[in-house]
Parts: structure tokens; sequence; C-alpha cells
């Protein structure tokens, strides 16, 4: 068990770490220049009168006067120790720029991540437990369907429909829990299909498999047979799923802030994209990473917990 | 040796069962026709569009500025009396080339990593594979994002990034393709006959892959049209007024409370095609 565990968190340090190495590759070496970049913008217009000077100081200040390679471990020690530079635009440095906006994005992603849960899990069961052909085939189709609407659109039309039609929930904003329900419910509606479509499948099968019968034949209600075993037994690849699209829902938040003009990590992201804030740009999609690695370290450490044969030795 | 019985079995098998499949089932489902339809007509948008409609995409009417649909103007008309099914049409050009794009770029370096690591195998397939991996822990938008910052705005960049995003995923499903169809006994035959490993990989390993391949390229259709548009709705690919679907959505939101139709309309067009090609891909019958 104790090796099951280490390993897993070498796992989970070692994509930090590599995910690091794949942004500063993106970031720093392509073959564009990250010190025009940083002065000018897209078009490199503003650069174009920057001076010398302030280029190599620039370029001094960033270590781009240095080889990449050196650039590279410099600015990985400087990130160990807790520094991540300062966004060009603002010079506020990056650890608190995200700081600031963590808790708002945490709000709508967690309870993003809750509403994907219940209503993942609501479908899957329920288009399994119906007996109404129609709603099995409609609960059965919905999901994969869902997969074709464009996130922000679905933000979009949930803002047409709640906030200016129904005058439910205010259409902007970060004040209070009413604020954070569209927003979340439009993070949740990717996850929540791409749950019920595994779930769904899953709970399917183990429908069909021998033990079920015997539990059936022991007298076991319905609904037992399907929420205490088929449920269950379905779990696993559905939580897989779950480590797995945690990072879907950054993502997610990148274009659900912008639509409903809430500030977070996503619409800091987006901001920095525009500004071309390289040093911002690079330590949120690391977030992303991090947010990866912690989820799926807990989905790792939770497996034994469902399925206890997974921590025993192979063999 | 083996070139005269491999390529036979290979070859015919290959080309044979995507079109019987297809053939079968449009038969039994008028779904498929419907999807082809879609994508056809979509198609005929991107090539003519002036065929479609008689009012220009860029200047707008004002006298007649956010009018809902009507006959006239069947999407409506924008903030600036633009008509909105023109600019759905002009707009058609710019997301599919995009989408083109982003498919040849993900298309061309998954092919190579894929048949690298599932044919050659060993240490380097471990280490592509572990790269790959890593990409797959950050979300390919913010791939697509790190991209688009590195290398600038524009639809060719959004493209671009959009191809580079779905290399991770793409390259794996291809290599176990290869990996499939390398452990096929006649590989193993030609193998065990003496062939050159390329002659190999191109005359027997890729035609078998060639079927599934299809279908995922059909999908991933379908995901680089959403990543595009996504891309576009924030505000990095066409610039305006340049037409484009996912800044089309984009320019409704201003107008959410007086205009539904500005961002609906739209949006429900990228998602007819979505859904088309998404149900193609199904029929060549390809699970990613």
């Amino acid at each position: 068990m104790l090796r099951y565990i280490s390993r897993r968190v070498v796992y989970a340090v070692f994509v930090v770490w590599a995910a690091y190495t794949v942004t500063f590759l993106l970031l720093y070496q392509l073959p564009s220049d990250p010190v025009s970049i940083m002065l000018g913008g897209a078009g490199g217009e503003v650069a174009a009168n920057a001076s010398a000077a302030q280029k190599a100081h620039l370029a001094h200040e960033y270590g781009f006067d240095k080889p990449a390679v050196v650039q590279y471990f410099v600015l990985l020690v400087r990130a160990f120790h807790g520094d991540f530079g300062q966004s060009v635009q603002s010079h506020v440095p990056v650890a608190q720029l995200i700081a600031e906006a963590l808790p708002s994005t945490l709000a709508i992603s967690s309870l993003g991540l809750l509403f994907a849960l219940v209503i993942g899990v609501a479908i899957a069961v329920g288009a399994n437990f119906t007996r109404n052909a129609f709603l099995r085939g409609l609960l059965f189709s919905l999901p994969p369907l869902t997969a074709s609407f464009p996130t922000f659109w679905v933000g979009l039309v949930l803002l047409q429909v709640f906030s200016f039609r129904l005058g439910w929930f205010p259409a902007v904003g970060n004040g209070g829990f009413a604020s954070v329900v569209l927003p979340a419910l439009a993070l949740a509606i990717p996850g929540a299909a791409a749950y019920a479509q595994v779930l769904g499948r899953g709970i399917e099968k183990t429908l069909r498999e021998p033990f079920i019968d015997v539990v059936r034949a022991k007298g076991a209600q319905r609904a037992r047979v399907h929420l205490g075993h088929a449920l269950r037994n379905a779990t696993i690849p559905a939580l897989t799923l779950v480590g797995l699209t945690v990072g879907g829902i950054f993502a997610g938040a990148v274009v659900t802030e912008t639509v409903f003009s809430r500030q977070g990590l996503g619409r800091l992201l987006q901001a920095s994209v525009n500004t071309q804030d390289i040093p911002v740009v690079q330590m949120l999609v690391l977030v992303s990473a991090v947010a990866f690695a912690i989820v799926n370290l807990v989905v790792d450490l939770v497996y034994p917990l469902v399925d206890p044969r997974i921590a025993r030795p192979a063999h | 040796m083996t070139e005269t019985i491999s390529p036979l079995t290979a070859g015919s098998l290959a080309q044979r069962r995507p079109l019987r499949g297809l053939r079968s089932k449009t038969t039994l489902r008028p779904g498929l026709v419907l999807a082809v339809a879609v994508l056809a007509i979509v198609a005929a948008w991107a090539i003519v569009p002036h065929l479609f409609t008689p009012f220009d995409p860029i200047v707008g009417d004002g006298a007649v500025a956010q009018s809902a649909p009507s006959l006239a103007h069947p999407f409506g008309t924008d903030a600036i009396g633009r008509d909105l099914l023109s600019r759905v049409v002009y707009g058609t050009r710019a997301s599919l080339q995009a989408t083109v794009i982003a498919i040849a770029v993900a298309f061309v370096a998954s092919t190579v990593i894929g048949l690298v690591a599932g044919f050659v195998g060993g240490w380097l397939d471990e280490v592509l594979m572990r790269i790959v991996d890593v990409l797959l822990a950050v979300p390919s938008l913010l791939v697509s994002l790190l991209l688009v910052t590195a290398l600038g705005f524009g639809t060719t960049n959004v493209a671009i990034a959009v191809g580079v995003g779905s290399v991770a995923a793409f390259s794996r499903v291809l290599r176990s393709e290869v990996l499939r169809v390398r452990t096929a006994q006649y590989v193993e035959a030609a193998e065990g006959a003496g062939a050159r490993w390329w002659d190999v990989l191109l005359r027997h390993v890729l035609p078998h892959a060639a079927t599934p391949i299809l279908g995922l390229v059909a999908l991933e259709f379908g995901s680089a049209i959403l990543a595009i548009a996504s891309l576009n709705f924030l505000g990095y690919g066409a610039q305006p007024p340049a037409p484009e679907w996912g800044g089309l959505v984009a320019d409704g939101r201003n107008y959410l409370a007086t205009a539904w139709w500005i961002t609906t309309i739209p949006g429900l067009v990228i998602v007819a095609v979505v859904i088309s090609t998404n149900h193609i891909s199904r029929a060549i019958g390809v699970r990613r």
C-alpha cells in the first residue's frame, strides 16, 4: 500500500515538472521573439520603437541573453522557490494575481463538479432504471448530443433563458451564491455528459453479469440491485474520467468566465493571452497541470477504497 | 514474395469495408442522409457563398438593424443591420479553412508519432507516450492558448494552435491502432518472409489502420470546429468585420436581452455541423 501511494506521488510530481518543461518550450523556445512580444504585443509595432537598451534590459531580466538550457534552469529554480516572476503588463507578481483570482474560480468549478456528478449519475442510473423505452432512449442519447454544443454558446443560451427571460439569476457579476449557479451549470454540462455516458454504459454492462442474477435470486429489490451492486461496480471507469476531466473544467472556466463576465483564473488567462503576457500564461497553464496532478492523485488513492484489489501487488 | 500476397488482402479489405458499411447504413438510417446533406450545404456555402444570399456580409443597412428573423432576413439582422444569414454563409469559408488546417496539422504530427511509437516500440515508444501523457494532462484548449500566445493572433495561427492542441489525443489512438494491426498475422507473415520494415509499415500496417483513422478524422472535424469557434469567440481569430462562426456568436453577447437570434442562430449552425460530422464518424464505425 505504501509503495502504491509513493509511486502515485512521484508520478504526480513528474507530471507537474514535465508540464512546466512543455510550457517553457512552447512559450520561450518557439521561433518567436519573447522580448518583442513582451514589449509590443502581437504585431510588434511598439517593439520597433523600443530602444535597443530597453530590449537588452528586458532580455537580461528574463535571462534571454543566456543559452536556453541556462534560462530553463534559472526559471525552474526560481519557480521552485515560489518566485513565478511578474506580469509583464501590470508588473504585479504572478503569484499574487493567481491568489486573487483563485477563490472565484474555485467556487464555480467546485459547484460545477458537484452539478456534473449529480446530473451525470442521475442520468446514468435513470436511463438504466426506467422501464419506459422512450425515456430510456432519450436519456441514453442526450449525453452524446450535448458533446456537440459549443460551451460558450450553452452559457449564452442559459443566460438568455434564465437571466433575461425568466429573471431567476443575475446576468453578470461576482456577487453571492445566485451569481455562481449559472456559470457552474454551464461548466458542468460537458462533464455531466461524459460521466453519464461512461457510467450509463458501465451499469448496463454490469447488469448483464452473472453475479447480478445471484443477487436477484437472493431476493434483492430492484433499487438495491441497481444502486448497491451495479452502480458500485461501474464506478471505477467513471472515477478515472472525473480525474481526467478536471483540467477540462479549468479550460471551461476560460470560456465561461468570459461569457458571464466574472473575474477569475479563466478570465485572467483570457486577458493575459490577449496581451501576450507570457509569465502569467505559463503559470496559469501550470496551475491547471497542478490541479490535474492533485485530483488524479486523490482519485488514485480512492481507487483501493472502491476496489481493494487495485492496491494489492500484481501476481 | 510478400508483395504478391499482401497488397491484395490489405488493400482490398481496407478499401471495401468503410464503403460497404456506409451503404448498408444509409438505406437503414435517414439520419445519415440528413447529416451528409447538412455538410454538403455547408460546403457549398464555403465555395460559392454569393449564390445563397443577396446581401453583403460586411456592409449593413441601418434601417433594419436588430430585426427579428423574417422572410427577407431568415436569420434576422445584427446590431448594425447586417443580414445574419449572409454573415453566417460568408463566415463558413474562414471556419472550414481553419478546421482543415487544424486537422492537417494534428493528423501529420500524430501519424508520425503514432507510427513511430507503435511500430518501433521499445524506449522510443516509452518516451513518446510519456510526452503524450503530459500533454494530455493539460487540456487541449490551454495548449492552444499557449500557442496563440507564442505565435500571435489570426485565423491561421488559431488553426495551427487547435491542431497542435489535439495532437496528444490523436497520436494515442493512432498508436493503439498501429499496435493492433502490427500484431496481426499477415504482418507477422510479411516480417517473417523478410520484407523490409518500411515496406511492412507503408504497405501493410498503414492501409489497415486507414478505416478507423478515417472515422477519427470525421470525429476530429467536429471537435476542431468547436475549438476554433471557442478561440474565435475569445477574440483571437478572424478580426472584425470579417465574419467567422464563433465570432458571430460573440457579436451577439451585448444584445442577449433584445435580439436572441444574433447568438442563438449561428450557434445552432455550429451545433448542426458538429452533430452531422459526429454522426458520420459513428457510421464509419469508430469510437474513441
